[in-house]
């Protein structure tokens, strides 16, 4: 089965079911993944899906886009492979995905 | 009218006043404006604004569409707020209302058109100001919160971290002793108000500790915020020119002092604090930010107007709301777990700040209607909140509702409140204090309301306690 793995900053890790077309957020939120909180349901708007990829998987994910460039700018501890989980659409090539929840969110 | 001669006059003197503006101490300049827009009102023969009386406002069925105002400030106090916002968000959601006293205003009253607006900064302007009226001639105070990128970025980089997560967590254990003192003072033989001794004493504490403020005179720091967000020209509150302009030298030259004192204990070799004026004088951006002073009074006052109304009226507003729905106090009880997603259902259902304003950058379409570049949109987050297209059953306080989250109150896009986890943080801890503490809390008399189009506020709330049996 194809996962994404959510990392917290505790140190546990959550396999998630990867399902094609949904976002990470969405996926992070169906099952309950601790702060993954998509205030804004997924609009690039409040940034509380941040996520941090794994250097390995960033290449491979392709830049931020613009909005979401200026979203976590006004994020504290911004990373430079810190990513928005509502901005990151799941595909089979995603399967095994790393990404951390930094510390800030709970 | 203004003629050409007044236009040149106004230019020149705007030109001579920048200039001042570097060299003149702030307090001073602030009495100067004060005395050079009385004469020129005398000059120009402006009248001042005429005051607002209350007047029964009438049902909202009785009105044509054209004629719905929402501006009033005394819309929330009157409990009409309601059906007015219902029936724009049923029958006209982007709504055109040219005769407003604050000019004309659309009305964004449904949820995803509200965040339609706020996330498109391209289209529509956060500048000059997010308030629904003008501030007082003269008073434009420069904040980020009215500023559009890059600049809004810059400034707001700068300050932001004061409230940073790594910073909350410091301030976590500080939060919890203070409330733990206000609520061990509150007496449980007879009823109090609850506003001053509770969320007025525990924001001024929360603002004392961020700025770093002298402890003891915190209370100064509510009545200026206070002084700003009621100004009667621009929210239809209750302080006029007159007094804000008496107020804000004093504020004025605190800060400035503030200032000084900071950078000389910072030069002395001090351990540099967490607080903000030392965030700003270790940011690039802002390290002479003492030199604009309107810059400078504008982000401070914004960020104790951020702290203030907002968590105060949530503190007020939670408990006010449990005992509109009892079963939910019963239900908290049983379940202490549910006060962080209770925290965030308060703040939906609070609403404390009704609105923020934009300005349309260009012409443009919203919701069907045509506006025109340079109009003035009013996005409802009070109305938002209470969107049955969002929420389910709105009206009701529902303490484990499951996307309670979702509310609008911080806003959404770069301008998103900057403050959210030391709200969330500052209320959490109030209830897991007082759920330790009490065994009911009860609103013995109905509530007094702020008058402001802006701020959904309580002036009063009588509260009777009874201590947890041991």
């Amino acid at each position: 089965m194809a996962i994404i793995r959510f990392a917290q900053h505790t140190g546990t890790e959550q396999d998630v079911p990867l399902t094609e077309g949904s976002s990470l957020m969405d996926l992070a939120r169906a099952h309950n993944v601790p702060g993954i909180d998509g205030d804004c349901g997924g609009s690039c708007a409040c940034g509380t899906c941040h996520v941090i990829v794994d250097a390995a998987w960033a290449a491979k994910l392709g830049p931020r886009n613009e909005e979401e460039e200026r979203m976590l700018s006004m994020t504290p501890e911004c990373h430079p492979n810190s990513r928005l989980a509502c901005q990151i659409l799941a595909t089979a090539a995603l399967d095994g995905l790393r990404v951390q929840i930094p510390e800030h969110q709970f | 009218m203004k003629t050409v001669a007044t236009e040149w006059a106004n230019q020149a003197l705007n030109r001579a006043l920048n200039k001042v503006q570097a060299t003149v101490p702030m307090d001073l300049q602030i009495r100067g404006m004060h005395l050079f827009q009385k004469a020129r009102q005398h000059v120009i023969k402006r009248p001042p604004p005429p005051p607002l009386v209350e007047q029964p406002l009438p049902p909202v069925e009785s009105l044509p569409l054209e004629r719905i105002d929402v501006s009033s400030p005394f819309l929330y106090r009157q409990g009409v707020w309601k059906s007015y916002y219902k029936r724009l968000r049923d029958e006209a959601p982007v709504h055109w209302q040219g005769h407003t006293p604050f000019g004309g205003i659309w009305s964004i009253t449904r949820y995803d058109d509200i965040l339609t607006v706020d996330k498109d900064h391209e289209r529509f302007s956060a500048e000059p100001f997010i308030i629904m009226g003008e501030p007082p001639d003269g008073l434009g105070l420069a904040m980020f919160i009215a500023m559009d990128p890059p600049c809004h970025d810059q400034q707001r980089k700068a300050v932001q971290s004061v409230v940073a997560p790594r910073n909350l967590q410091e301030m976590e254990s500080l939060i919890r002793l203070r409330v733990q003192e206000v609520l061990d003072e509150l007496p449980t033989d007879s009823p109090f108000d609850w506003v001053p001794r509770v969320s007025i004493e525990l924001t001024a504490r929360m603002l004392a500790t961020l700025l770093d403020f002298p402890y003891e005179q915190r209370q100064k720091l509510v009545y200026w915020s206070d002084l700003v967000s009621g100004s009667t020209s621009a929210t239809g509150g209750t302080s006029t020119a007159d007094e804000i302009f008496e107020g804000l030298p004093q504020m004025a030259r605190q800060f400035t002092q503030l200032w000084h004192d900071k950078a000389a204990r910072l030069a002395a070799g001090e351990k540099p604090g967490f607080d903000l004026i030392t965030l700003m004088q270790s940011s690039e951006d802002t390290r002479d930010l003492i030199h604009r002073p309107m810059e400078f009074l504008g982000n401070l006052t914004l960020l104790i107007v951020g702290g203030n109304d907002t968590t105060r009226n949530s503190m007020s507003g939670g408990v006010y709301a449990l005992n509109q729905f009892p079963d939910e106090f019963l239900k908290l009880k049983a379940n202490p777990g549910l006060i962080p997603n209770m925290v965030s259902e308060i703040i939906r259902w609070q609403t404390p700040l009704a609105y923020m304003r934009r300005v349309a950058k260009q012409d443009t379409v919203l919701g069907g209607q045509f506006i025109r570049k340079g109009d003035k949109l009013v996005m409802w987050y009070a109305s938002g909140n209470r969107d049955e297209r969002k929420f389910d059953q709105p009206d009701a306080f529902i303490i484990d509702r499951p996307n309670a989250r979702q509310h609008m109150a911080f806003g959404f896009g770069v301008h998103r409140c900057m403050g959210n986890r030391l709200a969330e943080l500052q209320l959490k801890i109030l209830w897991e204090e007082l759920l330790a503490r009490f065994e009911a809390i009860e609103v013995v008399s109905e509530p007094e309301i702020v008058q402001s189009n802006f701020v959904r506020g309580y002036s009063k709330m009588m509260v009777k306690l009874t201590r947890k049996s041991v």
